[in-house]
């Protein structure tokens, strides 16, 4: 039971060893080239980068796919009310479902707004799985994440505090959901029923777990920190890292990338008016 | 030895929300002493006051009276700063009960690592620690692993190794092999030894588990937050009736002694025996009989 984020796909490959703060930048000028796009040429510009990335990285197409399942949904709902919702000039098919009281209309325009739209969303996930859970390690990405925002403590920001919950969080997952199948094999040898009955009595059901589960977390919470304390922690203050995160020439290269990727979708947005869609 | 690492002086606690009962003490009057390198284990029933008077020590808690000195300062006095109780538990190092709630990170050498990047060392340093403490608790080739997925006597061991990796002058075991199965335990029993023997790190052991006790240089019995019984595990498992009284068990070895020697009328000294040793003297024993 770790499917959570038991998702990291181990290879050797160079976006497996690109810095995470550099694949934090990256995601972030990736999200904003998606939102700004407005041609062909970007779009394709956009899912080429898709695609290398996924070549580079050796992580199979299917399973790329296979974690797309989850917003699967979502892409088909925008993309109908986008079809059948949105008005444009060419019509493309029109039915007369109920005659003389509603007529079906597609247009042109819809049609290709309702597929951009899919597109980005699949692009943008597909990148962001592949970027942060395929080939980055949850510590990786806390490290990440606590180097990277580290300027933002002269604002006050508690970025060291918040990395650290993030790891203590990982780290008891997989602990709280064993303690959760104990509790519930006790209510059941105790004659609880999980699986009968109606919202309400199914949700009525829950609480015999999850005031234990509680209660018990709070008392591994106490223990854990009298634990740190003892190996003297005290924040972030004077503390060291182990591994201490470098830029190396390929995260350059890559962030090199990144600024070039930026800088197309916006220079096409500006010369490539012809072919906006 | 001139002066001891740890030594306790009249030493009184109270937790703030026990019962009203007047001098309902956790520690009363509590006077021992911990040399450098010295394995002492101290025993004791449910609610004698072992593991409190160990957080004294490391300052989880503090004393109401009487003092307390961690090699030579006193860890009592008022003007204690926040640097100071760095120091003391730099130099004291604690393993708990339960090794699931004192991991911290989701990969085996991020947790060894953990404490020695709270003293603020440097990057090179810590790993070499880390990997140094791995060797002696023999989990190296785990050093990658997730902690969930390890036994609890492992689990145990990469505490151990946490608290290693700091280079302490004491480690305080509450009890830690309580949790585990026998395996785990005597994995973990070992460990201990050899850190006292081998790498002369003063050991502090609190436990129920008598044969565990008697492989101390020294035993402290505690009994309603005072110490009983004092002495070598020889001296102190002598009496049997004494540990009785204190609501504890004897090693099985003497017990049977005890227990020859008054219905058969045996006369054979009330010692700590090996399992060999022991069956050899009855064996002689009823040979001549």
């Amino acid at each position: 039971m770790e499917a959570s984020f038991g998702v990291y796909y181990e290879k050797d490959s160079v976006i497996h060893k690109l810095d995470p703060r550099a694949k934090l930048l990256f995601m972030i000028v990736f999200l904003v080239s998606i939102f700004v796009a407005k041609d062909i040429f970007s779009y394709l510009l956009l899912i080429l980068i898709t695609i290398s990335s996924i070549l580079l990285s050796r992580v199979p197409f299917t399973l790329v796919l296979k974690g797309l399942k989850p917003i699967f949904v979502i892409v088909i709902f925008t993309t109908i009310l986008n079809l059948f919702w949105t008005k444009g000039e060419t019509v493309l098919v029109s039915l007369n479902v109920i005659p003389n009281f509603w007529t079906l209309t597609i247009y042109k325009e819809s049609l290709i707004r309702a597929g951009v739209l899919a597109l980005r969303i699949i692009v943008l996930m597909a990148c962001t799985s592949l970027y942060f859970s395929y080939t980055t390690t949850p510590i990786e990405l806390t490290d990440g994440i606590e180097t990277g925002l580290a300027p933002l403590k002269k604002i006050k920001v508690p970025v060291h505090e918040f990395a650290m919950m993030m790891t203590i969080a990982l780290r008891f997952i997989p602990t709280l959901i064993d303690e959760t199948t104990k509790i519930m094999n006790a209510q059941k040898a105790r004659g609880a029923d999980f699986s009968n009955g109606g919202l309400v009595k199914r949700a009525k059901a829950l609480i015999p777990i999850i005031i234990p589960l509680f209660v018990s977390a709070f008392r591994r919470a106490d223990e854990l920190a009298t634990a740190m304390e003892c190996r003297c922690y005290r924040g972030g203050n004077g503390r060291t890292r182990m591994k201490v995160l470098k830029m190396k020439a390929r995260d350059y290269i890559f962030l090199l990338i990144t600024i070039l990727m930026i800088a197309g979708v916006v220079l096409l947005n500006i010369y490539a008016k012809g072919y906006k869609i | 030895m001139s002066n001891p690492l740890i030594k306790l002086e009249n030493v009184t606690f109270k937790y703030p929300d026990s019962e009203i009962k007047e001098n309902n003490f956790a520690v009363n009057n509590v006077s021992l002493e911990i040399n450098k390198g010295e394995f002492v284990a101290i025993l004791g029933h449910n609610g004698s006051g072992k593991s409190t008077t160990a957080k004294l020590i490391n300052m989880i808690l503090t004393a109401e009276s009487g003092k307390i000195f961690v090699d030579g300062k006193d860890i009592t006095d008022e003007n204690m700063t926040e640097d100071d109780i760095f120091e003391v538990r730099k130099k004291i190092g604690m393993v708990f009960q339960n090794p699931d709630n004192q991991i911290v990170a989701t990969v085996v050498e991020e947790d060894v690592a953990f404490g020695p990047e709270n003293l603020g060392l440097d990057p090179k340093e810590i790993r070499k620690r880390v990997d140094e403490a791995l060797e002696l608790v023999n989990m190296k080739e785990y050093a990658r692993h997730a902690p969930h997925k390890l036994s609890g006597g492992q689990k145990q061991r990469i505490a151990i190794a946490g608290t290693i990796a700091m280079k302490p002058q004491c480690i305080i075991f509450d009890e830690s092999t309580a949790m585990l199965d026998p395996m785990g335990r005597k994995d973990v029993m070992n460990t201990i030894k050899r850190l006292n023997k081998v790498e002369g790190i003063a050991i502090v052991l609190i436990t129920h588990y008598m044969n565990e006790a008697v492989q101390a240089d020294k035993v402290i019995v505690m009994k309603n937050g005072s110490v009983y019984l004092e002495g070598t595990p020889n001296q102190v498992f002598s009496q049997p009736q004494k540990l009785w009284n204190a609501g504890l068990e004897v090693p099985q070895s003497i017990e049977l002694i005890d227990k020859l020697n008054k219905e058969l009328g045996f006369d054979i000294p009330l010692k700590v025996y090996a399992l060999d040793e022991c069956t050899e003297i009855i064996k002689n024993k009823l040979m001549k009989e």
